[in-house]
């Protein structure tokens, strides 16, 4: 198996776009990641990339240029961007490619994301009487959670007042307004517990990636990243997955434990050797679930962790540096990449006003998308 | 005026009863809701419809304070109102998704009995349709 090593990132500022596109968006971030790594785009070898409704990453072509690149699309919800990664890794490791790009992008009009039951194997019903709703889903894992782990509602606060802070200091971030948590407790209640600002927005954005064997990373820059383990679960029985008209009584691990933990037996590393982890943190209390769920923490410790600082730029284990989704918002196809483009930095000791101190040596990565699949990328200089 | 369950494969409706279908699988035993000819544990073909129980312990909650997206939610009533939800355990069954009879914060807690009932909404072509909620069992409720 050939090594695999991050040698180009491009990311363009998330939000929502008036006056471009998601599209052309997607193809600035294609250049600004070839440049990076000092290649062009005649020199890749396989591409790969997904959208959820911003169209086929593989029609970007026709703006970069007609080279018979084989370039498969990918669709797998908010692990689109983690499972793009995988293929790419997939493809150099066998020694199939050399050097491979892997794009995100994706736009979503204001609002919940409406939901088509149907196209999901769900009955009419569930969508006219109002249970198609994410939002609700996230609402009612939190709920259970916080109960089966006596964990206080004001971590959903914390949580989110950190997303500001950090988003305030990432430009290319949505929201770059930090918000007190004074801000956050009196936004309107959504879905109890999570209020507005603890839920992030269906937004747009665009991120690229340029993946190259080892070999071949060595010859075009000096601080390479390593991906040491890339990985994607989808789920099992009884765990809590949302758009579930009902759940086993025998209750399972989520998809995030399976990746997880598959993910750090791949790279040979352990949780206590993370030194910065981008989150799926789609609402405030995703993060902490998934703090838990990736081993970064037993379950039921969030408070203590949370309320220490450790979770903060300064701490032990800084959590969403970039701001996560609840700053950056939901472009569903692009937020995978958007956290590997800030881990990359942050292992490049680029990330700017958020640079964790003492420039990391190993960066987890954590997406978790519906119906139920998780991915978790390890990066290590 | 003829009222009708929203969807005759989840449920059983009439006058003075209502019950909730499931499937058990033969093979190993896991019960699903609304019923599925597949078994989502063990993926065995071998599943037979099944009553679930109509009382229950809430499990989570939550309340939908703004009207969702539509389609393909149909608004019960001209002026958006808050509603309950959540998964109600049916002991030793299935954890089921339902709509709540109360959107009161102070008025739900984890572990509460509840029991179901018929409750009425609009279908996706406007007509009036019976799905079920869970409703506070109260001590005249028991038997």
């Amino acid at each position: 198996m050939n090594a695999v090593d991050i040698v180009g990132v491009g990311c363009t500022p998330f939000g929502r776009y008036q006056d471009t596109t998601a599209r052309g968006e997607a193809v600035r971030a294609i250049r600004i990641a070839l440049a990076d790594a000092g290649v062009e785009w005649g020199d890749i070898d396989f591409a790969v990339g997904g959208s959820m409704s911003a169209g086929s990453a593989d029609t970007l072509v026709s703006d970069l240029g007609l080279t018979g690149v084989p370039f498969v699309n990918v669709f797998n919800g908010c692990a689109t961007g983690s499972s793009s990664l995988a293929t790419a890794v997939h493809a150099i490791a066998s020694g199939a490619a050399e050097l491979a790009l892997v794009v995100g992008f994706d736009s979503h009009p204001r609002g919940a994301f409406a939901i088509r039951p149907e196209q999901m194997g769900l009955g009419q019903w569930y969508g006219t009487t109002g249970l198609a709703m994410t939002s609700q889903f996230f609402a009612l894992k939190i709920q259970r959670y916080l109960y089966e782990h006596d964990l206080p509602p004001r971590l959903l606060t914390s949580v989110a007042a950190k997303a500001f802070r950090n988003g305030s200091r990432n430009p290319n971030a949505w929201r770059r307004k930090p918000l007190t948590e004074h801000d956050i407790d009196n936004s309107p209640m959504l879905s109890d517990p999570l209020r507005q600002y603890m839920l992030c927005s269906p937004g747009d954005g665009a991120c690229a990636l340029v993946l190259g064997a080892a070999q071949r990373a060595k010859r075009l820059r000096s601080d390479p990243v390593r991906v040491a383990a890339t990985t994607v679960r989808t789920r099992r029985p009884g765990s809590f997955e949302v758009l579930s008209p009902s759940l086993s009584i025998q209750r399972g691990d989520s998809p995030t434990v399976e990746a997880a933990r598959a993910a750090f037996e791949l790279a040979g590393v352990g949780p206590a050797d993370v030194a910065v982890a981008q989150l799926q943190d789609t609402d405030a209390g995703a993060e902490i679930i998934h703090l838990a769920e990736t081993g970064l923490c037993a379950h039921g410790q969030q408070a203590t962790l949370i309320d220490s600082g450790a979770t903060e730029i300064d701490g032990t284990l800084p959590v969403n540096t970039d701001g996560g989704c609840l700053a950056n918002g939901e472009p569903i196809g692009a937020s995978g990449l958007r956290q590997i483009h800030e881990n990359v930095l942050q292992l490049r000791g680029h990330a700017g006003d958020r640079q964790v101190p003492n420039r990391p040596r190993v960066a987890f990565s954590h997406v978790y998308g519906a119906p139920g699949l998780s991915g978790c990328t390890i990066l290590t200089r | 005026m003829t009222t009708r369950p929203i969807d005759p494969a989840i449920m059983e409706w009439t006058e003075d009863r209502i019950a909730l279908r499931g499937s058990r699988c033969a093979r190993c035993g896991e019960t699903d809701f609304p019923p599925q000819a597949a078994c989502r544990r063990c993926g065995a073909t071998e599943t037979h419809t099944v009553r679930l129980p109509d009382r229950g312990v809430l499990w989570s909650w939550t309340i939908q304070r703004f009207p969702p997206p539509s389609p393909p939610y149909v608004p019960r009533s001209g002026e958006f109102e808050p509603f309950g939800l959540g998964y109600v355990e049916l002991p030793g069954e299935v954890i089921v998704e339902a709509l709540l009879t109360d959107a009161d914060p102070a008025a739900l807690r984890i572990g509460m009995p509840l029991r179901l009932i018929p409750f009425e909404v609009l279908s996706h072509c406007g007509e009036r349709a019976i799905t079920f909620a869970f409703a506070p069992e109260t001590e005249g409720d028991r038997q």
